[in-house]
């Protein structure tokens, strides 16, 4: 299965892009979820010859200490595009493909810090006039005499869409996709960080207008009455929660036909 | 309004003063006591029979008075009617729409949009705009001043470049001061993200609150809050605002022009059949769970394979070897979201109560009636669980092989 699909990913040139995640609790850097899983779907797909770009600054130590994570699943290599923080990495990114060209780019959904908007991988598939999948778990095949790629994306309630995209196109990998492998720390450290620099860097001056502050718990939504009586208010006040409404039913044959009636009705046969 | 009895203060006082003159008038009235249930006043019972004795005929043949308590009919309250003839600007909401009704999530948007339209006495107009079938019924009470509706085919199918270049004409043609959009899995997020990236302006995601030209989102995947300006694209969360109930509204259609792009990247080739064992159980929408109760899970598992259902199963269950950790419904195993949930030989502890919270319609197929799960099911089945579920394989069976008739008899004729 996986010897068939490097057959069919051949000469395709694949990149996914990472980000350092954070852990939700610590705050810890680590590989962010969602694109250690893009970069697993990316691995199966086409290997060694996987592509994988960071652009942030380049020489700080926890950003290496993350990258080699990545490096430990089995790249080759990460080209870093060196960037201070707060930069748009949507110019620096579309400087680059620009350059140099790519069929397929993965990415996770949305980054695990900052603003995480989840617009990176849709302004990028605007300017450089790419099709764009949102949250896919698995590209199934790619047909490149079409130039058509068939892949899996993933709903709600655990359903699946299948989905053929026209090449090149971006897509987002969900949680769904299957877990990342491991990080190996022979790979780690065998693995290459190489730096590039960019001509171009565009500060974010909007996000830094902000008030950025820690997640306040939102309230819940409350029950609202809106009686009109004082009869009314009591009732909503003092009324317990209705037990015992359901329907008992004693008969075995009859409650087999009830039951089936109820999943008719939901559409679930 | 309300269905209560209001007593007649005066009444009742005439009532008790025989020496009033609109007494006797009064007499031939049922008299009410506080509560309004009717009093029976012995001495009025009854009639005088021919030999001058006082008769009671309890047989109710020469009675007259079957006396109904007369009570206000409770009537349904008609909203006042919010109506925006020429709108100074106009809000755009696109509608997730799951299953062709309105989501809870699509509600507090709308509710959100009629507080930016009418804000600060502004007279502005919601514009809904729905993809594909719309079945909700109560679509005037949700907050719709005005609807455009894309009904054709191609809307049945994902294609959400279509609907991308849709939103941009309308935009286009109506010039809208905002336009809000669940930020939800349900396609409204990735169409939300398509739509500012193609109108080149940066929208604001996960809003949660809207005060006075400032926005609160939730960024850095749930750990920031975010305090910026006020956003022409607003992705908004759940709950970012109370939903529309005070108010009908008068959802005008609007026309519209359909434009088909042809050259659509993307296609849609339908929804897979998924295996509903590999589903997470967190996110699966119909679960068959098993507990102490079942004595014979060979058929527990046929049942989960023949309808198609994820399996759960309650602590007792999974301790006793039956069924692996990871499929535990309960406080300390998975909280699960259901539509459907079928509890079998499951008794209810509180823990396994709590995971079930979320779900729908629960079904119970227990032995004891008294059971905590009972109480909490919508539909209870009584008796041995064994006999109730191959009794329910026996039907399923009997449907499909009956449906298969059907079919058969269709390609003969």
């Amino acid at each position: 299965m996986v010897k068939d699909k490097m057959a069919l990913a051949q000469g395709i040139s694949v990149t996914t892009l990472v980000s350092i995640g954070e852990h939700p609790l610590s705050g810890r850097p680590r590989r962010a979820e969602q694109d250690a899983r893009a970069i697993e779907l990316g691995l199966k797909l086409v290997k060694d010859k996987l592509n994988t770009l960071y652009v942030g600054p380049a020489h700080n130590g926890e950003t290496t200490d993350v990258l080699r994570n990545y490096l430990g699943m089995g790249l080759a290599k990460i080209d870093i595009i060196d960037a201070p923080q707060h930069t748009d990495v949507v110019t620096t990114l579309l400087e680059n493909f620009s350059a140099n060209k790519a069929d397929i780019i993965l990415t996770g959904g949305r980054a695990e810090n900052g603003e995480s908007s989840g617009m990176l991988p849709y302004l990028l598939a605007e300017q450089l006039n790419m099709a764009i999948v949102a949250s896919i778990t698995e590209i199934v095949s790619i047909d490149t005499l079409s130039g058509q790629a068939e892949v899996l994306q993933a709903l709600p309630r655990g359903q699946r869409r299948k989905i053929k995209v026209r090449l090149p196109f971006i897509a987002t990998v969900d949680m769904a996709a299957a877990p990342p492998r491991q990080s190996a720390y022979g790979w780690a450290m065998r693995g290459e960080l190489v730096v590039k620099h960019s001509k171009t860097y565009q500060q974010d001056v909007e996000q830094s207008q902000w008030q950025v502050n820690g997640a306040q718990k939102r309230p819940k939504r409350l029950k609202i009455v809106k009686a009109k009586t004082a009869a009314d208010r009591f009732k909503a006040a003092t009324a317990k929660v209705q037990g015992g409404s359901g329907k008992v039913i004693y008969d075995s044959k009859e409650s087999a036909q009830e039951i089936l009636n109820l999943l008719i009705s939901e559409g679930i046969i | 309004m309300s269905d209560l009895f209001r007593r007649d203060p005066r009444a009742q006082w005439i009532g008790r003063n025989r020496l009033h003159p609109l007494y006797q008038a009064s007499k031939g009235e049922p008299e009410r006591g506080p509560t309004g249930l009717l009093r029976k006043n012995l001495h009025n019972i009854g009639f005088m029979g021919p030999n001058g004795l006082k008769r009671v005929d309890r047989c109710g043949d020469s009675n007259s008075g079957a006396l109904i308590r007369i009570t206000a009919k409770a009537t349904d309250l008609i909203l006042p009617l919010h109506q925006v003839d020429k709108p100074d600007f106009y809000i755009l909401v696109v509608l997730d729409l799951v299953s062709a009704r309105l989501t809870s999530h699509d509600r507090d948007t709308l509710g959100l949009a009629q507080q930016l339209a009418n804000n600060n006495h502004a007279r502005g107009a919601v514009v809904a705009v729905a993809f594909g079938e719309l079945k909700e019924e109560k679509l005037d009470t949700a907050g719709i001043d005005r609807l455009i509706h894309f009904d054709s085919n191609i809307y049945q199918s994902y294609n959400p470049e279509q609907r991308c270049n849709d939103l941009c004409n309308i935009v286009n043609a109506l010039q809208p001061k905002h336009i809000l959009l669940p930020d939800s899995i349900h396609g409204g997020g990735d169409l939300g993200r398509r739509l500012a990236a193609r109108l080149g302006q940066r929208p604001a995601c996960g809003v949660f609150k809207v005060t006075d030209e400032k926005l609160l989102c939730r960024g850095g995947a749930g750990k920031i809050d975010i305090i910026r300006a006020m956003s022409k694209i607003l992705l908004v969360l759940e709950e970012c605002c109370e939903p529309v109930t005070e108010t009908r509204h008068q959802t005008q259609l609007l026309p519209y022009v359909h434009t088909e792009i042809i050259d659509n990247c993307i296609l849609d080739q339908g929804n897979l059949t998924v295996d509903p064992g590999a589903i997470n159980l967190a996110e699966a929408g119909f679960i068959l769970s098993g507990g102490n109760g079942v004595k014979d899970w060979s058929t527990f598992h046929l049942a989960a394979k023949t309808l198609g259902a994820t399996q759960g199963a309650s602590r007792v269950a999974v301790d006793d070897g039956y069924m692996p950790r990871d499929r535990q419904v309960g406080a300390s195993g998975t909280w699960v979201t259901a539509k459907i949930y079928i509890a079998v030989g499951i008794s209810g502890a509180v823990q396994h109560m709590q995971g079930i919270a979320q779900c729908d319609k629960v079904v119970a197929i227990n032995t004891d009636d008294k059971c905590d799960m009972v109480k909490r099911a919508d539909l209870s089945a009584i008796g041995d669980s064994t006999v109730i579920l191959s009794e329910l394989l026996h039907l399923v069976a009997q449907r499909c092989g009956g449906q298969n008739k059907q079919y058969e008899g269709v390609n003969h004729g």
